[in-house]
C-alpha cells in the first residue's frame, strides 16, 4: 500500500443508517482513497439514496462516523464541505426557467463570497464542463426546452463545475442513451485516475462490473457486502440481493451477468 | 475546436448581455419611479405647476397647492409605492420559499388574518388607528398560527406549509363573510374598500417605506442562496446553503413585509403575484437582479394604479385593488404570450 500523507477522500466507520424503522445498513466500514470508484447496488427501496445523502452530510449520523477528507462534516467551516464533495441528486422538476449556462454556474456557489458575482474564470469553468457533457452549443438555451437526457447531462456538468474531491452520484445514468452512459462513466474514471474519489448508485450490474473498483451490495434488510468489485460481484450474491436469479456469462476477459 | 470557440464567445457575451439588459431594466424602473411620483403628485382635481412640486418637495413655503401636495398627495403616493414594493418583494420571496409560481404574499393566510382583524375593528366602530392595529395583529396572528401548525413535528415541507396556509386563509374568509353579513349598512362600504385595498386613508406611509428599504437590504445578501433554494432543497444543501435558517429568514421577512403592506393599504391583490413574474419575463430568475427590480416595479405599479384610481372617474374614488387587477392581468397575459417558455 502506498503511503499517502493526505487522509482518505471519505472514511466511514461503523455507520448505521435507518429510514423510518427500517435498517439500510448496520456497522458499515469502508474508505474511499483517491482513485477509488465505489458502486452501490441494491434493489428499489433498499435505501441507496438515503445512504448517499448520509455520506454527503445531508442527514445526521446517529451511529458511527462519516469523515470527509479526515474530518466529520460538522468540523468543516460551514460551506467549505461543498468545495470537497459534490452530490448529483436524482433529478427534480424545475419550477422556474433558467438558461443552461446559469444552471451550470450554480456549481461555483461554494467558491464565491456573499457579494461576489460569477466572473470570466467561473464562466470558463462552466463552459468547459458543458463541453465535456456535449452541451457547448446549448449554453443559451432555456432548461425547460431540454430533453430528459440533456437535463441529466446538464446536472452532471453543474457537478463538474463544483470541482470537488469526492463525487457522490445518485443514478448518474438516468435518462442517458448508451453513448452518453459510457461518456459519463469514462469521464468519472478519468477524474478518479487524477485523484478524485467516486461513489455512485447504479442499476446496471454489468456497467458496475466494468467501472467499479469496489462494490457495496445492500440486501434491503440492513445487511451488506462490501469489497473489491471482482469479489463482491458473483451470480449467487447478486441473485440474493435483487431477489431474482442471475447467471454469469464469461466472455473473454469479462464476466456478464444476465437475468435468468 | 473552432465550433467550441464560437460557442464560448457567444455564451460569454450572452451572460454579459443578460446583466446589461438587467441594468437597463433597473435604470428604466428608476425613471419610471420618478415619472410615477411626478404624475401622482401633479394629478388631481387641483392642477399644480412644476414650481409648486419643487417648492413642496424642497420644503419651501407656498400656497394651497403646496399644502395639498405635501399633506395629501405625497403621503398617499409614498404609501402606494412602498406597499407595492413590499408586496412584490414579499411575493418574489414566497415564490422561492414555496417553489411555486402561483404563490403570492397572501397564500399563507396573512391577508386573511389581517382582514379579520381590520374588519373586526371596523365592525366595532373603532378609529382608523385601531383598524391598522387590528390588521397588523391579525396578520401576525395568522402567520404564527400557520407556522405553528405546519411545524407541529419539526419537519418542513412546502406542501404542508402551503396547505396549512390555504386552510387558514379559507377560515379567515369565512369569518370575513360572516362579519360582512352581520355588519350594519353604513359600515359595509368601508369594509369592502379595505378588502379590495385602498390607499386613501394612508396618512403615515414612512414606516412602510423604511421597512421596504430594510427588507430589501436584508434579503439581498441571501439572493444567490435563494437562487439555489429555488432549485430544490437537496441541491441547495449540497452546495452549502443553510436551508433551515434561510427558510426561517425568508418566511419571517416575507410575512412582516406583507403585514405592514396590508396594514397600510389593505389587501391589494395581484401585485405580489404578477409583478415578480413580469420582471422574471424581462430579466430572468436571478434573485440578485429580480428582488430589486420587482421591488421597484411593484412600487411603480401601485403608485400609478392609485393615482389612476383617484383621477380616472373623479370625484369618485375607486379601490386601488380593482385597478391593479385591471392593469396587471392584461399586461401579464401579453408578456406571457410574447415569451413562450
Amino acid at each position: 500500500m502506498k503511503m499517502d500523507a493526505r487522509p482518505p477522500v471519505l472514511a466511514v466507520d461503523r455507520l448505521s443508517v435507518e429510514v423510518g424503522r427500517r435498517d439500510v445498513c448496520r456497522a458499515l466500514d469502508f474508505t474511499v482513497q483517491p482513485g477509488d470508484t465505489l458502486v452501490i447496488l441494491g434493489r428499489n427501496g433498499a435505501g441507496k439514496t438515503t445512504l448517499l445523502h448520509t455520506l454527503a452530510g445531508l442527514r445526521d449520523v446517529l451511529r458511527g462516523a462519516v469523515l470527509l477528507s479526515g474530518q466529520p462534516y460538522a468540523a468543516w467551516p460551514r460551506g467549505h464541505e461543498a468545495c470537497l464533495r459534490g452530490l448529483l441528486a436524482q433529478s427534480q422538476p424545475d419550477f422556474f426557467s433558467a438558461t443552461v449556462l446559469e444552471t451550470a454556474l450554480v456549481g461555483r456557489h461554494p467558491y464565491l463570497g456573499r457579494w461576489d458575482w460569477e466572473g470570466p474564470e467561473d464562466e470558463a469553468i462552466a463552459l468547459a464542463a458543458l463541453a465535456t457533457m456535449g452541451l457547448e452549443s446549448f449554453a443559451e438555451r432555456q432548461v425547460p426546452t431540454l430533453s430528459g437526457g440533456e437535463r441529466q447531462r446538464l446536472a452532471i456538468a453543474a457537478l463538474l463545475v463544483q470541482q470537488p474531491r469526492l463525487y457522490l452520484l445518485d443514478e448518474p445514468l438516468a435518462h442517458l442513451d448508451l453513448h452518453h452512459e459510457i461518456t459519463v462513466l469514462d469521464h468519472f474514471r478519468d477524474l478518479a485516475a487524477r485523484g478524485a474519489g467516486v461513489v455512485m448508485v447504479l442499476h446496471d450490474i454489468n456497467l458496475a462490473a466494468r467501472y467499479a473498483s469496489h462494490v457495496l451490495l445492500l440486501d434491503g434488510e440492513g445487511g451488506h457486502v462490501i469489497g473489491p468489485a471482482a469479489e463482491v460481484l458473483t451470480a449467487e450474491r447478486l441473485s440474493a440481493a435483487f431477489g431474482h436469479p442471475l447467471r454469469a456469462v464469461v466472455d473473454g476477459n469479462s464476466t456478464l451477468f444476465v437475468p435468468v | 475546436m473552432a465550433h467550441g470557440h464560437v460557442a464560448k464567445l457567444g455564451a460569454t457575451s450572452s451572460i454579459r448581455l443578460v446583466r446589461r439588459r438587467a441594468g437597463l431594466v433597473l435604470a428604466g424602473l428608476v425613471l419610471a419611479t420618478l415619472a410615477a411620483f411626478a404624475w401622482s403628485l401633479s394629478a388631481g382635481s387641483l392642477p399644480v405647476s412644476f414650481d409648486d412640486l419643487i417648492t413642496a418637495l424642497s420644503g419651501g413655503e407656498g400656497g394651497m397647492e403646496v399644502d395639498i401636495i405635501r399633506g395629501l398627495r405625497l403621503p398617499r403616493a409614498v404609501a402606494a409605492f412602498a406597499c407595492g414594493g413590499l408586496l412584490a418583494l414579499a411575493g418574489a420571496l414566497m415564490q422561492v420559499l414555496l417553489r411555486n409560481p402561483l404563490a403570492d404574499p397572501y397564500v399563507l393566510g396573512i391577508s386573511g388574518g389581517a382582514a379579520v382583524g381590520a374588519l373586526g375593528a371596523i365592525l366595532a366602530g373603532a378609529a382608523s388607528g385601531w383598524i391598522d392595529a387590528g390588521a397588523f395583529i391579525g396578520a401576525l396572528g395568522a402567520t404564527l398560527l400557520v407556522f405553528g401548525l405546519a411545524h407541529g413535528d419539526g419537519s418542513w415541507t412546502q406542501t404542508r406549509l402551503l396547505l396549512t396556509g390555504v386552510i387558514v386563509a379559507a377560515g379567515c374568509g369565512a369569518a370575513v363573510a360572516l362579519m360582512l353579513s352581520l355588519a350594519p349598512e353604513g359600515r359595509v362600504k368601508g369594509m369592502l374598500f379595505w378588502l379590495m385595498g385602498d390607499a386613501s386613508g394612508a396618512t403615515r406611509p414612512w414606516p412602510a417605506l423604511a421597512l421596504l428599504v430594510v427588507g430589501l437590504l436584508l434579503a439581498m445578501p441571501f439572493a444567490r442562496e435563494l437562487n439555489l433554494l429555488a432549485r430544490g432543497e437537496v441541491t441547495a444543501r449540497s452546495l452549502g446553503v443553510r436551508v433551515g435558517r434561510l427558510r426561517g429568514l425568508v418566511y419571517g421577512l416575507g410575512s412582516l413585509l406583507t403585514a405592514i403592506a396590508v396594514t397600510t393599504v389593505g389587501s391589494v391583490g395581484f401585485v405580489g403575484l404578477i409583478v415578480p413574474h413580469l420582471v422574471r419575463l424581462l430579466i430572468g430568475n436571478d434573485q440578485r437582479l429580480l428582488l430589486p427590480a420587482a421591488t421597484l416595479a411593484g412600487g411603480v405599479l401601485l403608485c400609478a394604479a392609485d393615482t389612476a384610481a383617484r383621477t380616472v372617474v373623479a370625484p369618485i374614488q375607486l379601490p386601488v385593488g380593482v385597478l391593479t387587477a385591471l392593469i396587471g392581468v392584461p399586461v401579464f397575459l401579453f408578456l406571457l404570450a410574447r415569451h413562450p417558455r
